[in-house]
């Protein structure tokens, strides 16, 4: 296994190069790293309210007063429609950078939130002996010797489970606050620290990542092309990953969250709860896609739900917990204007336990194509243990 | 002198001169720590750190009585602490009260029927969408005595923090922390908001110095575990619960779960390389079948249910069981408390906790071995950690890092502070990633340094020790004048926070350090002392 000392020298060694103009340290070499930015909606997202499936004849049926109206759906291909409050996604669609996978979880069949956060984030669904997480396992599994402090930094106040694990990453809420905070005296104390962590691991590589972001200054980068974010902490954590991009500063693998999903009353339909829910988080994408411009070349952002929702709406206007939902990939390198996965349909029969969407594309298949393809992981199952790629979506 | 006398003479010259050139360390290598070192040690581990004041009393009370004290928390007084608590009226309420008088604003508009469950448009009226109704439900919660369930996990959290910092039981503290960790429970999953507070009272607490056996009884029949671990829903196959649900086709069918019982080998007692198999936890899981939640939404006891309970016979570990019922699950209890894997796994465990991350083999075996001659006898296992030579190793000394709660709790100590351990300061110990009670995996958080030295929890703790000398951190309360006397210059005040903090032991280098640094400041030097050596590497260690 590799020791946590081996990241620490490699980021030091890469620092080194930044001393001069930290803003060029990607554009000098002519060539943009691979970047992956993942976005966990906690609480199981409706599936099939995001995506509509509004020519399934069991679909309106099933929910008389929470499904989204044909009318109201956008239409995607005749069968599909996305949900009105995600209209900002349409133009990345039709302009072929955004894919759509359907039906698509975990093979667990728990209905439990935290198992199923869990198990998604560790990348081992069943398995509870798995500490670290997916995302952490993709670092560890393709170290990089010019890789820095931020190659891995989740926009969160704890470490998402996603990247816990040996591989050094970062944590934090707001890029301001990262550094030592004491009005006029900060440089002072700050000094004082830097002086006495000098000489220990971990302590640099903290002295190191703050030095580089005071150079860096990514909260120069205000938000490009009249991209416009969600004032929420979940639009802020996107804005500031963009300003970290384009600061330069070496990040590969991002995290943020967004929570709301967990619809079980007064869900609504084309409006209401739901749809405020959805047009925050749909913004906060089209932002994200619409700021970085050119540089979503080598970017894609991928969405996940722990599950989704049950397919009938319960006594209260919402959904319970259910199994399969569906999920976003976008940016340069996605193979899009598409709805990918097989449609398992609405019918009684068809649904997992009499009650879900079924799943028919497991969420490995659709994440370890996406880290071999386009982060250049190699492909084994040292990620997702246990795992072996049932087939390939060419989504990427 | 012969030629041969000369040659010797000259070589053993030679080699004189060579030894000289070879430099010394700057701090020769001690073998054995100082009486002050040894208290100090003692202090950091078997409680969280010393107050002001400490350290003498341990010297004069004697080591040995000191640790005898603290294996016995029912001879100390502690009745100021306990009268602390009343301000926490959750943890003296069963369940059934906890329900009653925590409640989700949401919840309390449903029962009064502000909202329509048929009604399934979205609602213009609903609360979350109107927010004079929104004001209003808040005033009706006050006027009701109601608060929201997320005031329980406040009021744990304040108590947990109140007794580790005022607590004279220090050693009951750290390990009803220790024991809670192990037998994790998450405390946002469900059901666990109402039943987490009751499971550390009753489950844990009372056991923590106790017998290892009473705590995993304990723990198999707290309701909290049965929820977190799923067993209440685990049920056999083909047993008369299931024909009887057989003409309800609407129904959840039930079905095993073995959640429970692969957490109860691999983490709770014979480790995840105790030698089970798959079919052992199946076993285990079939003898745990009706284990589960008596009115899991009023009082939620323990019950077992014969109607879910697979009446087979069971093979776990080699062992025939055919008790039947509930003795089922207690014979597994017995078979895997008297494994000398649970011996060796619990001994471990211990050990890395009170000595170091790489748990020395010598005082493993030793510690294993007092839990099989005694039963898995807590205190004896205690006992001989705290009178061993690895305990008080040099190797040992500041070589575990704090954790989050820790360094909080023995910042606040050693200032001689107090705190009404208020949310904020929850909060606090959140930012430096560990959010109390908030773990979610059963495996509870790491005990090792890698799990505390990430980047942005170390400037979070830097700027936690910053806040704390500037008395600027919420909830508590910090008066530097108490140590100013014979502050006469920026160099005096370095001695005062060193002494305070590290009980005078810092490194040179550390120490050149601040004496340069506390030069240059605007703050009061008490101040930027402090702070600094809160923020200190030797501090963030025990």
């Amino acid at each position: 296994m590799l020791s946590r000392r081996y990241f620490i020298k490699s980021s030091g060694l890469a620092l080194a190069s930044f001393a001069v103009n930290p803003s060029l340290a990607f554009s000098g070499t002519g060539k943009d790293h691979p970047i992956i930015i993942v976005i966990f909606q906690r609480g199981a997202a409706d599936g099939i309210s995001m995506v509509v499936p509004f020519g399934d004849p069991h679909y309106h049926s099933a929910r008389p007063q929470i499904s989204i109206p044909a009318e109201a759906a956008i239409d995607l291909d005749g069968f599909f429609g996305l949900h009105p409050s995600l209209a900002s996604l349409k133009p990345i669609y039709d302009s072929g950078r955004l894919a759509i996978v359907h039906s698509v979880g975990s093979p667990d069949s728990t209905r439990s939130h935290f198992d199923a956060q869990d198990y998604m984030e560790s990348g081992a669904p069943g398995n509870k002996g798995i500490v670290d997480g997916w995302m952490n396992r993709y670092l560890q599994s393709n170290p990089d010797s010019t890789s820095t402090s931020f190659r891995a930094i989740a926009f969160s106040p704890n470490m998402p489970r996603s990247l816990m694990g040996l591989a050094p990453a970062i944590a934090m809420t707001r890029i301001s606050d990262f550094g030592v905070r004491s009005g006029a005296s900060s440089n002072d104390f700050a000094r004082a620290f830097e002086a006495m962590y000098g000489r220990d691991d971990s302590g640099k590589e903290t002295f190191e990542a703050v030095n580089m972001l005071k150079k860096a200054n990514p909260q120069q980068f205000t938000p490009a092309n009249g991209a416009v974010y969600p004032a929420s902490s979940y639009g802020q954590a996107l804005l500031q990953i963009a300003q970290l991009i384009k600061a330069g500063v070496g990040l590969e693998v991002a995290f943020a969250d967004i929570g709301g999903w967990d619809t079980h009353a007064n869900q609504g339909s084309d409006r209401g709860q739901l749809a405020n829910r959805l047009r925050e988080f749909g913004d906060g994408l089209a932002a994200l896609y619409r700021d970085l411009g050119d540089r979503m070349r080598n970017v894609v952002v991928m969405t996940m739900t722990e599950f989704g929702r049950s397919i009938r709406q319960n006594g209260s206007g919402g959904t319970d917990h259910g199994h399969a939902s569906s999920l976003f990939a976008f940016g340069g390198p996605v193979q899009g204007g598409k709805v990918y996965g097989k449609w398992p349909g609405l019918a009684p029969e068809n649904l997992h336990e009499g009650r879900d969407l079924a799943m028919t594309t497991d969420f490995r298949d659709v994440l370890a194509e996406v880290l071999t393809k386009h982060m250049g992981a190699p492909a084994n199952n040292r990620i997702f243990p246990g795992f072996a790629p049932a087939r390939v979506l060419h989504i990427v | 002198m012969s030629i041969q006398g000369m040659k010797r003479k000259a070589v053993l010259l030679l080699l004189l001169i060579f030894v000289s050139l070879v430099p010394l360390p700057a701090q020769p290598a001690t073998t054995k720590l100082s009486e002050n070192q040894k208290i100090l040690h003692l202090l950091n581990r078997i409680a969280f750190g010393a107050r002001p004041g400490d350290v003498e009393r341990v010297r004069k009370l004697g080591v040995d009585k000191f640790v005898d004290q603290q294996l016995h928390p029912e001879r100390i007084d502690d009745s100021s602490t306990e009268a602390a608590l009343s301000q926490f009226p959750s943890l003296k309420m069963d369940v059934t009260e906890i329900n009653e008088k925590y409640v989700a604003p949401m919840d309390l508009a449903r029962r009064l029927g502000l909202i329509n469950p048929r009604n399934a448009q979205a609602n213009p009226n609903a609360p979350q969408n109107n927010p004079r109704l929104r004001r209003e439900l808040q005033s009706m919660m006050q006027e009701r005595g109601l608060n929201p369930p997320q005031r329980l996990l406040q009021e744990l959290q304040s108590q947990k923090l109140v007794r580790a910092v005022s607590s004279e039981r220090q050693l009951q503290e750290v390990m009803t922390d220790f024991w809670f960790n192990h037998f994790n429970v998450f405390w946002g999953k469900g059901a666990n908001r109402q039943l987490t507070t009751g499971y550390e009272m009753n489950a844990i607490r009372p056991h923590a110095l106790g017998k290892f056996k009473d705590l995993v009884m304990a723990t198999a029949k707290s309701p909290a575990m049965l929820f977190y671990l799923d067993n209440f829903q685990s049920s056999a196959p083909d047993s008369r619960m299931l024909q009887r649900l057989a003409n309800r086709p609407q129904a959840r069918k039930p079905g095993i779960n073995e959640n429970y019982a692969r957490e109860l080998m691999e983490l709770h007692t014979i480790g995840v390389e105790g030698g089970y198999t798959q079919k052992d936890v199946q076993e285990v899981a079939r003898a745990f079948t009706g284990w589960t939640i008596d009115r899991p939404r009023q009082d939620a006891g323990f019950v077992f249910r014969p109607m879910m309970h697979d009446r087979g016979e069971k093979t776990v570990l080699g062992h025939k069981i055919s008790e039947g019922g509930i003795k089922d699950g207690e014979a597994v209890i017995d078979i895997l408390v008297r494994h000398p894997s649970t011996a060796r796994f619990i001994a471990t465990k211990l050990v890395r906790r009170f000595v170091s991350d790489e748990p020395p083999k010598t005082l493993v075996d030793r510690v294993a071995a007092v839990y099989t001659r005694t039963d898995g006898d807590i205190r004896e296992m205690l006992h001989a950690i705290f009178t061993s030579n690895e305990f008080y190793a040099v190797d040992a000394y500041r070589a575990k890092t704090k954790s989050p709660f820790e360094l909080v709790v023995s910042s606040i100590r050693a200032l001689g502070a107090t705190t009404t351990g208020g949310p904020r300061l929850a909060q606090e110990i959140a930012r430096m990633g560990q959010p109390l009670y908030q773990y979610q995996a059963p495996t509870g958080f790491p005990d090792r340094a890698s799990q505390w030295t990430s980047a942005g929890a170390l400037v979070e703790r830097l700027n936690f020790g910053i806040a704390l000398a500037a008395n600027k951190v919420p909830a508590t309360s910090i008066d530097l004048a108490r140590f100013s006397k014979g502050v006469t210059s920026h160099d005096r005040a370095i001695d005062v926070a060193v002494d305070a903090l590290l009980g005078g032991d810092v490194s040179d280098a550390t120490k050149r350090i601040l004496v340069d640094q506390i030069r240059t400041t605007n703050e009061p030097p008490l101040v930027k002392a402090f702070a600094m050596v809160l923020g200190s590497p030797e501090f963030q260690k025990r």
